[in-house]
């Protein structure tokens, strides 16, 4: 039989849960023996060829790149699994919502003590259009999973990947849950 | 892969999004109608915001918060703010066990970021080959392939991290770094634990700097000419020159080496600095003043280390250094592969400094904070896995942020980066065919600065890769995503 598909992708993030899901060290090779990787920033495979069993998301939708990577990706996903604060709640980049998208804009690229001549922002046709507002991941799809913490630990993403894997629901230990 | 359809029409070829770099960013290449390449842009495509929505925080909250740039150098901004914060408070110097502590930490993070990047993102390309088939380029080809090099890839990093959560209480995000100190030492257990595995930590970095010096004299030519052009490299230095990755003064250094500035303190760097936005990158473009935006760019992160620094102050690093430096034959190393070669010396370098560290019997200390009185201006910089990490607040009575500027490692290396991609663009792909392998040159030339989009987007996440031709009017001839 073949092997269960790992798919992972990152959306507005700091990448801390994908390096916590590194942080399974040697368990590593135990996933190769479980899982094929798929498409995922850690690896060169950029689209899919088929649904993936489990797909994990980390960051929150602050683009309209992200919101279409994020569609695409739930499409893909059989399980879906939103990994930390950013995807399930928005975190540390929905402080943004509080400022306001233009105040952001302006005080990076215009008001800043280095800034060259006044500064502008960037507007050109190859960035993608930012959102309104950040926005958690089950704005636009449906999640089937949800791992809190920033980041939440290895132990509690291999115990996740490794029940979904091989089918099992998981039944996570209340010390794993952290939300900071 | 598309290539062209044979049109003789001018187009452009997107990659998008770069992977195995830690970020979101893609690249865009105008080939004029005869096939050769007249412009190539490397575009950093998020925006996070950080600068404006941290004001108002309380200021003992920003080390917590700003981390949250980049989870694989959270130390690095971590400590940036806490030393900014240090000045906030009041505090010109931490209690010697406050200092040991952070460096410890600063140490482990380098470690692991250096181990990930050479390991898992770069190693594929330089052990398969830059147009090795992509499924192959990824670290569980290289655990399948060369188990050894696999296995000091999980566990140097895992040390790193152990060494990051002995420190600072976890191994992503840490919170042990606070204005005026630290709030916790470092317990006996984990110092022996740590010290019981640090002899062989160094060796295998010591193992993997000789492997890579084997690769680079296998491929000597590719080594020196790939993506290699002459330019100012800029670092941190400690006292007398040698090289300190946690505090000092600033040195840039032109083409031939001679020092354009040293001995600079962080509350200068207004004076040195400017930073230009471009319409097409979320990422801006610093240059030195008064150099102007062609003349006043420099690069930054492992290769500047190297060249900036005088001596290193640990001897198996100190020996290597001696060696790298011995290919410019006095004068700065330029070439752009060597990097990674660089990344590997500083590897040794934080790993000796760590076994150091773990026999300082200060780091049991219990002086851990200091107190002074309060100033509204906090300016730092800490050499960073990628380069020189600036953080400048302003705090009102309150306590609350008032501003504050980032100008973060992979910011400085922008305008090097572009230059790279265009140069492997002309070299590499004008004219010819254009196929996967060929693309992922110029990704290649990307990932060897270790660009941080996360960082300095203050953003990250993955980049996949596609294709778009299209003509000078715009219109699309053909687009494909590559596999
Ligand atoms: S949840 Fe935390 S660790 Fe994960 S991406 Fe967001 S900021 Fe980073």
């Amino acid at each position: 039989m073949a092997k269960p598909k790992l798919a992972t992708c990152a959306l507005a993030g700091c990448f801390g849960c994908h390096m916590s899901f590194l942080d399974i060290d040697e368990r590593i090779v135990e996933l190769i023996d479980l899982v094929d990787l798929d498409v995922s920033p850690l690896d060169d495979k950029k689209t899919f060829d088929g649904m993936v069993d489990v797909g994990i998301v980390e960051g929150a939708c602050a683009d309209e790149r992200h919101v279409k990577v994020l569609r695409e990706f739930r499409a893909q996903c059989r399980i879906l699994v939103a990994v930390g604060a950013c995807a399930i709640n928005g975190g540390i980049p929905s402080l943004r919502n509080l400022a306001g998208l233009e105040a952001c804009l302006k005080t990076a690229y215009m008001d800043g003590p280095t800034v060259e001549g006044g500064g502008l922002i960037p507007n050109d046709p190859e960035l993608p259009l930012l959102l309104d507002k950040v926005y958690p991941v089950q704005e636009f799809v449906q999640i089937d999973h949800f791992l809190p913490g920033c980041p939440p630990s290895a132990e509690t993403i291999w115990a996740a990947l490794k029940a979904l894997l091989t089918g099992t629901q998981p039944q996570l230990p209340y010390s794993l849950f952290k939300y900071e | 892969m598309s290539s062209t359809d044979g049109t003789t029409a001018p187009r452009k070829i997107v990659i998008d999004p770069v992977t195995r770099v830690e970020g979101h960013g893609k690249v865009t290449i105008r080939l004029d109608a005869a096939g050769a390449v007249e412009d190539a842009r490397f575009h950093v495509v998020e925006f996070r915001g950080f600068e404006r929505f941290i004001q108002g925080r309380m200021y003992w909250e920003v080390p917590l918060v700003i981390q949250r740039l980049c989870g694989i150098c959270p130390v690095s901004h971590h400590l940036a703010a806490a030393k900014a914060m240090d000045q906030i408070a009041g505090v010109d110097r931490v209690p010697p066990t406050a200092d040991k502590m952070r460096r410890l930490m600063h140490y482990g993070q380098v470690l692991q970021s250096n181990a990930l990047h050479i390991f898992h993102l770069a190693s594929p390309d330089l052990l398969f080959g830059f147009d090795a088939p992509p499924e192959k380029r990824n670290i569980i080809a290289v655990l399948e392939r060369y188990p050894e090099i696999g296995k000091w890839a999980i566990f140097i990093r895992k040390f790193g991290q152990e060494v990051i959560k002995a420190t600072g209480g976890r191994k992503i995000h840490p919170t042990s770094a606070i204005p005026g100190g630290v709030n916790q030492n470092l317990a006996i257990a984990d110092r022996d634990a740590l010290r019981a595995r640090v002899g062989e930590i160094i060796s295998w970095c010591t193992a993997a700097l000789e492997h890579h010096k084997g690769y680079v004299a296998a491929n000597r030519v590719l080594h020196e000419s790939f993506a290699t052009f002459p330019s100012a490299f800029m670092s941190i230095t400690g006292e007398g020159g040698v090289m300190d990755l946690y505090d000092g003064t600033l040195r840039v250094i032109d083409a031939e080496g001679k020092a354009l500035i040293d001995g600079a303190s962080p509350a200068s760097y207004r004076d040195h600095l400017i930073e230009e936005v471009r319409s097409w990158s979320y990422l801006k473009f610093p240059h030195l003043r008064g150099f102007g935006g062609d003349d006043g760019w420099y690069r930054v992160g492992p290769l500047a280390q190297i060249n900036c620094c005088s001596a290193i102050d640990t001897p198996l690093a100190e020996a290597a250094r001696r060696d790298f430096m011995a290919v410019g034959g006095g004068h700065p190393v330029n070439a752009t592969l060597a990097y990674h070669w660089a990344r590997l010396i500083v590897l040794v370098h934080c790993a000796e400094k760590i076994e150091q560290l773990l026999f300082d019997d200060d780091l049991q200390g219990t002086d851990l904070r200091a107190e002074g009185t309060r100033r509204e201006e906090g300016i730092a910089w800490i050499e960073a896995p990628r380069g020189t990490l600036i953080h400048h607040y302003t705090v009102d009575k309150n306590d609350q942020v008032r501003s504050a500027n980032l100008i973060v490692s992979t910011t400085h290396n922008n305008e090097a980066m572009n230059r790279a991609v265009k140069q492997v663009a002309q070299t590499d792909l004008s004219g010819k065919e254009i196929t996967e392998g060929l693309l992922n040159h110029i990704e290649v030339a990307i990932r060897a600065f270790d660009p941080c989009l996360s960082c300095a987007t203050h953003a990250l996440g993955q980049m996949p890769l596609i294709v778009t031709l299209e003509d000078a009017s715009g219109a699309v001839i053909a687009r494909e995503v590559r596999q």
